[in-house]
């Protein structure tokens, strides 16, 4: 390091010492040092942070970061059956191009004058959402499905007043968590049981566990564990008897085949936009919706932020602003606070690309193509010796459980062989699920094909005899 | 007239596509994208695949989607996007405490390349290595920087961070004990809002410290607020006002001895990368917003990400799993004996975090300590300039430099001419220039809050400043076109009445139409 | 867009702020006014109000203006190019603070959608005693003591506010202060103000972005807010004397107290004990008790003793002492202060004392913040 000589960095234009003369002069300094002097010496860090040399040269840095990069072994490069709450599906390649686009991908919060395009485009994805959902109010995107889940449960209680929050037992135990450190100590979270039979949730135990205390009932469709929860109107009936709010956790990209949650009486849906034209980043691709009818007084419970269609002074243009309603009575679950803040609007117009790529037809296609190559797979995996699908009467979408147990080895072994022959299995369900024991959750979607689940049943066939 | 000679506005027209609304746009029939074919084995076996559903869980209709071919959808968000002016085009300094710096192209290259979006965070870890490294590697660069002893990258946000400093503070007094006795946060109405808003959700009682008249908070202020119930303190140093507080290690000190823990809001680093830390000033914990400081886009509002550092006696609280090196191989760490769980999915924002550290690679300890000094120069310039021209202010520590940014004020012009903040920020468009409006809490009369940062060359600056200086200049000549501006810009005034109006604000296009339609005629 | 026609009422006060540019201190009174006319006063109130109404122009075809005839208003409207309704009478030049109030009625009788009135604090006043809160009105201020919160920042702003509360549809009101000083002892040098009571004004919330931390909270919302956080942390064995102000009637309105806005209420286990308190009469109450004392500043002064509460003595307050005593504030209220610190003016220095330094408000649901208090 201290052989190299000073250098002008490329993305700091005033470092030309020429420049950066001209500009003291005009502050009246002769050192930026003294631009300093309001942070006391024993504030000031005396030592030296031992970062590596850099890598000055925009060939040298992309060498080392691709470097880095090659150790991964990627999704293309196998083939994976892995879900479980982030979901490998095709991204249309427009759906890259519009959020490389430089405008979207370094604006911030501009005005909704020179930021037009970014409101419009966010309302238009709402829109899209709304339709899909069939419901007319969507906010602009939280950062995931757990802050999604996480503050529709909130705002239930705010609605209702209560406390009290029933949750399925077989939602995601990560969402759990996030819901869990959001809401604690505030909330009280009670579960819901699911009879292990059907995959389906336990009517009686939910009409047991319901009470005037109740606030919400937040259920998943499909659940985690892929199966299609088909007692939406019993589960909502029961939740509107008790005054409560029904709140459904759904996938998105089922609704080209499955009825909209709202249909079943959910007041609440929300869920992950990550498979509408994300890339799974491994992980980095979420964004969370919410959604409801519009009704003021749930509206008014949106910590989030809502864009509305709004016309100017010249007669026919359109514009937009956010939906800005003051928040006028109080009341004491005012607890339930929240924040808004940066979050993950670049998915938001993201899923709106994705959601006019696909239209209608494309939507009902890509749900019946889940349909078919899922139940395919589930019908291979069936005929191996020692395996079987759980809940296999229950109807599924994209995802279902493979109970090993039956068989001579375990997840975990079974998973590490498949590696070597270039295949990720289904997650391991051993500690989220101890119940289900030696079982995994496969994932199957449009990219999968024939060739690929024959593949995996050819993988597995060999691993297990 | 103008502070900077010479230095014109441009005569600058942003596009304007008079862009229908998706829905819209195509005709029946038109397709933007086809899936692949069922195969017929598949199809054989199974056929249409909806016999196994039950009959009132199939959908009946379908989604009322727009129906668009590609080469339009594309034009169309194209036309969106030229109606979008990003930090990329403009001179992005009107949007102070957002530290719009330059996001490097190269760093957009790394974080498409197929190795890192085409993989599945539940993966085999053998597989992630790559990414693992540079995770871990971003979490020993970001101690370096703070004096820190452990990174979580999870957060996915600045607000996101400030929410698991709050948890982690509850963890700490849970685990002493003490958790029904230490009920309140006190933070500052000049540091973030959501360093209050965040710890509220978890149930904390909130206190804050209005500043003195040097727009600082002060120590008596502090004492006044500290007590047995004090569990925490969250604040940011130097505050939005860019004024660094010099007596920061003796408000950590307080509230050690009160029992409470200090967490520091690191959003306004960009001026303080190697000059001062969060170690020095005794802080237990802090973050950095990786899309701030650290480069990583806005993209619109998000995706971003928020890295937040502990003391050691700390990390057992953060969420899980934390990443570690065994010598031969990246890890995860889920034995994290008194963890908050987690805050988000997964573990993090992941290209946000590989931008972060890209961009640190390509500048090492001189380059970072580079890019805030000459932060600040650009800031100090730029606040001789301003305050240059007729009705600025720029309120608290007159004659002080202050550090990256500095919330000014209009009050002055809007006294002389009744032109509003928020008429300059319209009428700033018209010449190609952003400037934010949202400085909540309003303590500062007409506000506006620039931060020039590294990025913005000389000329840059001074185009800024004659762009402030004319429409300050306008104010007085001819306050009707300001009153009435943008009138270059995509739209023109907007008619904001029904956005508060349950019976017409419409968030959805369905909504707009059940709405509006009768009005449309 | 169907056109409805909006009423609008205006009423000046033709003699406000003559006495300013002549060094007298308001002109209240006949004689004073004799005295400013002699010194050579000229009406500043018409000039001011034609730059209000002015800004009314692009909406004239819509509305209809009201107004006295003359100088209370006819006269500068038809300047103005409004072809006004004129209504009532008077006699020219010798105008009075019952021509001011019968207007006010009479106006009130046509139910007009917003009253403008132009002058100072002593007109606020008389339109407060005319109407109370059953008309939506805003201050043009034209007179000399401008104590109230009635009155818009300068006649611009005054027409732009009118303007746009026209123009929308939906209404945003607020109550805001009426406040005059003692003008026999104004003149003598000491300054004694009192709260007279509310006036509905109208207010505009900035069309700009959502703020960085949530949505907006109107006034209603946070006194709310406030008054649960105050009853929710009452200790029993206390008295609590309540202040004057519409936050502290929040708090009676939680409780289902009757209360006055303008005096001070005692409580007792949430009870209440009485109402409309003098001095004496409080001291009475709190002898040898254990007492806290809920205050809220003057909006835009920030008086929290010594001003609309003078009933709390410098005796009663030491019984009281610092730590009993709670101040409550909206967050609006506070920022609208502009960093100015909070003041106290209890008419005894070591009671001022005692006070000034930082302290706790009250600022919402488990919400304080840490402000300066100066004397």
């Amino acid at each position: 390091m201290n052989t190299k000589k000073s250098f002008i960095h490329p993305y700091i234009p005033n470092s030309v010492p020429e420049i950066k003369e001209k500009m003291m002069q005009e502050i009246g300094i002769n050192d930026i040092e003294e631009l300093y002097t309001d942070i006391p010496d024993f504030l000031r860090f005396k030592g030296s942070m031992d970062l590596p040399d850099p890598l000055l040269s925009e060939y040298d840095l992309k060498r080392h970061v691709n470097g880095i990069l090659s150790k991964n072994t990627t999704c293309q490069e196998s083939i994976s059956f892995l879900g479980g709450g982030c979901w490998q599906h095709y991204v249309p390649a427009i759906c890259d191009e519009i959020n490389q686009r430089s405008e979207f991908l370094t604006a911030y919060a501009g005005e909704p004058y020179e930021d037009h395009g970014r409101f419009h485009a966010l309302f238009e994805y709402a829109s899209m959402m709304g339709e899909l959902l069939e419901m007319d109010v969507v906010n602009v995107p939280t950062y995931d499905w757990g802050q999604a889940a996480s503050t529709a449960i909130q705002m239930a209680t705010r609605i209702t007043d209560r406390t009290e929050i029933l949750v399925s037992d077989t939602i995601s135990p990560d969402r759990l968590l996030i819901i869990q450190n959001y809401c604690s100590p505030l909330l009280k979270m009670k579960t819901m049981k699911t009879d292990y039979e059907t995959g389906k949730i336990d009517l009686g135990d939910l009409e047991d566990s319901i009470s005037n205390k109740t606030a919400g009932v937040y259920f998943e469709n499909p659940s985690y564990l892929g199966c299609i929860e088909d007692q939406g109107s019993k589960i909502s009936s029961i939740t509107h008897e008790n005054d409560a709010l029904c709140i459904v956790g759904t996938d998105p990209l089922s609704l080209g085949v499955l009825t909209p949650p709202s249909n079943y009486g959910a007041d609440i849906v929300c869920g992950d936009i990550q498979g509408l034209g994300m890339h799974m980043q491994y992980g980095g691709g979420h964004a969370g919706f919410i959604a409801t009818h519009d009704e003021e007084k749930i509206v008014m419970e949106y910590p989030s932020r809502l864009f509305g269609i709004i016309p100017t002074v010249v007669k026919g243009e359109y514009g937009f602003g956010d939906v800005t309603y003051d928040r006028t009575s109080f009341s004491k679950r005012e607890k339930g606070k929240e924040f808004i803040g940066t979050a993950a609007a670049l998915w938001g117009i993201t899923a709106g690309v994705y959601l006019a790529l696909l239209g209608p037809q494309g939507m009902q296609e890509l749900g019946k193509l889940i349909l078919q190559k899922s139940q395919y797979a589930m019908k291979r995996l069936s005929t191996i010796d020692g395996i079987n699908i759980l809940f296999n009467q229950t109807s599924h979408f994209k995802e279902f459980v493979v109970d090993f147990n039956k068989t001579p080895k375990k997840v975990s072994e079974i998973n590490e062989l498949l590696v070597k022959k270039k295949i990720f299995g289904g997650k391991d369900l051993s500690k989220e699920f101890p119940n289900l024991r030696e079982s995994a959750l496969f994932c199957v979607t449009e990219v999968h094909k024939k060739e690929d689940i024959d593949k995996l049943i050819l993988g597995l066939e060999e691993i297990l005899n | 007239m103008s502070p900077v000679k010479n230095m014109k506005v441009r005569n600058f027209h942003q596009a304007k596509w008079d862009e229908p609304i998706i829905f819209e746009l195509g005709s029946k029939g038109e397709r933007g994208i086809l899936l692949p074919e069922i195969e017929n084995e598949i199809e054989a076996v199974i056929g249409d695949g909806f016999s196994k559903i039950p009959k009132h869980m199939i959908r009946e209709q379908v989604p009322c989607l727009p129906e668009i071919s590609q080469m339009q959808v594309l034009k169309h968000y194209l036309r969106l996007s030229q109606e979008t002016l990003g930090a990329d085009l403009n001179v992005d300094i009107g949007q102070g405490t957002c530290t719009m710096k330059y996001s490097p192209k190269i760093n957009e290259i790394f974080a498409i390349s197929p190795k890192i979006t085409e993989l599945h965070p539940s993966q085999p870890i053998c597989t992630v290595q790559g990414i693992l490294e540079i995770f871990y590697k971003t979490d020993l660069f970001l101690r370096e920087i703070s004096g820190l002893d452990q990174f979580t990258l999870q957060p996915a946000s600045g607000s996101q961070a400030i929410l698991t400093m709050s948890s982690i503070i509850k963890a700490f007094h849970d685990y002493n004990g003490e958790n029904t006795q230490r009920d309140e946060i006190i933070t500052t109405i000049f540091s973030h809002p959501s360093d209050a808003a965040a710890p509220a959700v978890q149930g904390y009682k909130i206190i804050d410290i209005y500043p003195n008249q040097e727009g600082l908070p002060d120590l008596e202020a502090l004492k006044e607020a500290i007590s047995d119930r004090t569990a925490g303190l969250l604040i940011t140093n130097p505050e939005d006002t860019g004024i660094y507080n010099p007596y920061i290690k003796e408000f950590t000190k307080m509230i050690h001895e009160a029992g409470g823990l200090c967490g520091y809001d690191q959003a306004n680093a960009n001026g303080v990368l190697g000059i001062a830390r969060a170690k020095e000033a005794d802080f237990d914990m802090c973050f950095f917003n990786l899309h701030k400081t650290f480069s990583s886009p806005h993209g619109c509002g998000g995706p971003s990400a928020g890295a937040l550092g502990v003391k050691k006696e700390l990390i057992k609280f953060l969420p899980v799993p934390l990443v570690r090196y065994n010598g031969s191989e990246y890890l995860f760490d889920y034995n994290v004996s008194h963890t908050i769980g987690k805050v988000r999915s997964y573990y993090g924002v992941v290209p946000a975090v590989l931008k972060a550290y890209s961009w640190i690679m390509s500048l090492g300890r001189e380059g970072l300590e580079e890019v805030s000094r000459i932060a600040v120069l650009n800031n100090n310039y730029l606040l001789k300039k301003v305050l240059e021209i007729n009705g600025t202010s720029a309120p608290y520590a007159k004659g002080h430099h202050r550090i990256e940014q500095v919330r000014y004020s209009w009050n002055k012009l809007t006294e002389e001419t009744g032109i509003t903040t928020e008429d300059i920020t319209n009428r700033m468009v018209d010449f190609g220039f952003h400037m934010w409006s949202s400085h909540h809490p309003f303590i500062v009369p007409q506000p506006f809050t620039l931060e020039p940062t590294e990025s913005y060359s000389k000329a840059e600056i001074d185009e800024y400043i004659a762009g402030l200086a004319k429409v300050a200049e306008e104010a007085h000549s001819n306050p009707e076109i300001v009153k009435n501006a943008p009138h270059r810009s995509v739209v023109h005034k907007l008619i904001t009445d029904s956005l508060d109006d349950p019976d017409k604000w419409a968030i959805t296009w369905r909504s707009y139409l059940k709405k509006w339609k009768n009005d449309r005629i | 867009m169907i056109i409805i026609m909006k009423k609008v009422g205006l009423i000046i006060n033709p003699i406000a702020g003559m006495g300013g540019r002549v060094g007298l201190k308001g002109t209240d009174g006949g004689e004073i006014l004799e005295q400013a006319r002699l010194l050579g006063a000229i009406p500043e109130s018409q000039n001011r109000t034609l730059i209000t109404i002015q800004k009314l122009l692009p909406i004239q075809e819509k509305i209809e203006l009201i107004t006295y005839p003359e100088e209370m208003g006819e006269n500068i409207a038809k300047k103005c190019g409004f072809q006004p309704t004129i209504i009532g009478s008077i006699s020219k030049g010798k105008t009075t603070r019952e021509d001011t109030q019968k207007a006010a009625k009479d106006l009130l009788d046509l139910k007009i959608d917003l009253l403008l009135f132009a002058g100072g604090d002593g007109t606020a006043r008389d339109i407060y005693d005319a109407i109370e809160d059953e008309l939506v009105t805003l201050g043009i201020p034209t007179g000399v003591k401008i104590q109230s919160a009635v009155f818009a920042r300068n006649p611009a702003r005054a027409g732009e506010l009118a303007l746009s509360f026209l123009q929308k549809r939906t209404i945003r009101v607020r109550e805001a202060e009426v406040m005059d000083i003692d003008e026999d002892s104004f003149r003598k040098g000491i300054v004694r103000a009192k709260l007279y009571g509310y006036l509905t004004i109208p207010y505009e919330r900035a069309h700009v972005q959502s703020s960085k931390a949530g949505s907006p909270e109107t006034e209603n919302f946070a006194h709310q807010a406030i008054a649960e956080e105050i009853i929710e942390n009452m200790e029993t064995n206390y008295f609590y004397i309540v202040g004057p102000g519409t936050t502290t009637r929040a708090i009676m309105d939680k409780l289902q107290l009757a209360n006055t806005l303008l005096g001070i209420d005692l409580i007792y286990d949430k009870k209440l004990i009485a109402n409309d308190l003098n001095e004496s009469k409080l001291t009475h109450y709190i002898q040898g008790k254990k007492a806290k004392l809920i205050i809220t500043p003057i909006g835009g002064q920030g008086y929290i003793l010594g001003r609309g509460n003078q009933q709390l003595s410098p005796d009663i307050i030491k019984k009281i002492g610092k730590d009993n005593i709670i101040v409550i504030a909206t967050r609006n209220k506070i920022n609208s202060l502009n960093g100015q610190p909070l003041l106290v003016d209890s008419g005894d220095k070591e009671v001022d004392e005692l006070l000034c330094g930082y302290i706790g408000i009250i600022t919402g649901y488990r919400e304080k913040s840490i402000y300066r208090v100066t004397r």
